[in-house]
């Protein structure tokens, strides 16, 4: 595998995904592929699978991607994004059981030292506020 | 049975406006116990479907469920977006063009299985499943009289209203979520309503 993970942020709110990702580029620059959305199809509160579809794309990486979701329909929409994707697309993406926010940042600074999938994943979902 | 054009048509527009009609009813049951999103997510899916009602249509059943559920997958917004549309689009995966009452019980039991798959659940957590589970079962042991399904949806719907949400939103309520039916229990009522209702007008 070669490359930085990637990192899609996905939330029922456009405000929550870009504020998480201003906080993700705080602290990775433009190191980390980054992806975010937020809204259903019509811009309310929701989650669309062709707007995750599209932040995977975004933040497409070799070395896969790793998606944070907050709340139950961003995660099941995720899924369902995620079986869509091309074949040897959907083996190279795992959604994180972590807060959005928090694992967002953990995810991305753990891959921006060139970690693998698998140990970004570890990194976000092992946090725990102290 | 052999659909016809006009027949699929009849039941295609029948499920979406009846969805459409209780978007407001859907929204206020989803208020009461989870983020009340339900009616207006489910408008906007139905009536993407019937946007496509010509196209649809024109396609035998497994062609035209799977187009349906995919129309669901990407405009609902919500978390009935993937459990509706795994639902028709398993129904689809598992029909044959011409289905029978066999075929069709074979094809509820895996779409409902593929649902509880998807959404992690079970029948008794306060959910759609609490009504596609029963009359999935009444369909697999033998019964399937018009007037019994849709009594035994309604009824199975009824049944969430004391129930403890386990999964969803309205898990996040805890025992106030009590009391109140389950918005996707409700709407999966009405769409087995909606198909008995038009199946009752061939037979």
């Amino acid at each position: 595998m070669t490359g930085i993970v990637g990192i899609v942020i996905v939330s029922h709110s456009a405000d929550v995904a870009s504020g998480t990702a201003d906080m993700v580029r705080q602290m990775v620059g433009d190191e980390v592929p980054l992806g975010h959305c937020g809204g259903d199809p019509d811009g309310g509160l929701g989650t669309s699978v062709e707007r995750i579809m599209a932040a995977i794309d975004a933040a497409w990486s070799d070395a896969g991607v790793a998606v944070l979701v907050d709340l139950g329909g961003a995660e099941t929409n995720s899924e369902m994004a995620i079986e869509m994707l091309p074949d040897e697309q959907r083996s190279k993406v795992v959604i994180c059981n972590a807060p959005i926010v928090e694992g967002a940042v953990m995810a991305a600074t753990e891959a921006s030292g060139g970690s693998s999938l698998e140990e970004v994943r570890r990194t976000a979902e092992e946090y725990s506020p102290a | 049975m052999n659909l016809s054009e006009a027949m699929q048509r009849e039941l295609i527009t029948t499920v979406c406006e009846r969805i459409v009609a209780a978007t407001e009813e859907l929204t206020d049951l989803d208020r009461a116990i989870g983020d009340g999103d339900h009616g207006l997510n489910m408008k906007r899916g139905f009536e993407d479907v019937l946007s496509k009602l010509d196209q649809l249509a024109a396609k035998p059943p497994p062609g035209a469920l799977a187009d349906a559920g995919m129309a669901l997958v990407m405009k609902v917004g919500g978390a009935a977006g993937p459990l509706y549309g795994t639902l028709f689009m398993s129904l689809g995966k598992a029909l044959p063009e011409s289905p029978t009452l066999d075929d069709l019980t074979t094809a509820l039991d895996l779409a409902v299985a593929a649902v509880q798959r998807r959404g992690k659940s079970t029948a008794g957590q306060k959910t759609m499943l609490d009504v596609w589970v029963p009359i999935s079962g009444l369909l697999a042991a033998g019964e399937s009289d018009l007037d019994t399904v849709r009594r035994r949806a309604a009824e199975a719907a009824d049944a969430t209203v004391p129930m403890l949400a386990i999964r969803g939103r309205a898990s996040f309520l805890g025992e106030r979520s009590i009391g109140h039916m389950d918005p996707g229990a409700r709407s999966s009522q009405l769409i087995i309503e909606a198909t008995c209702d038009v199946m009752e007008g061939w037979s």
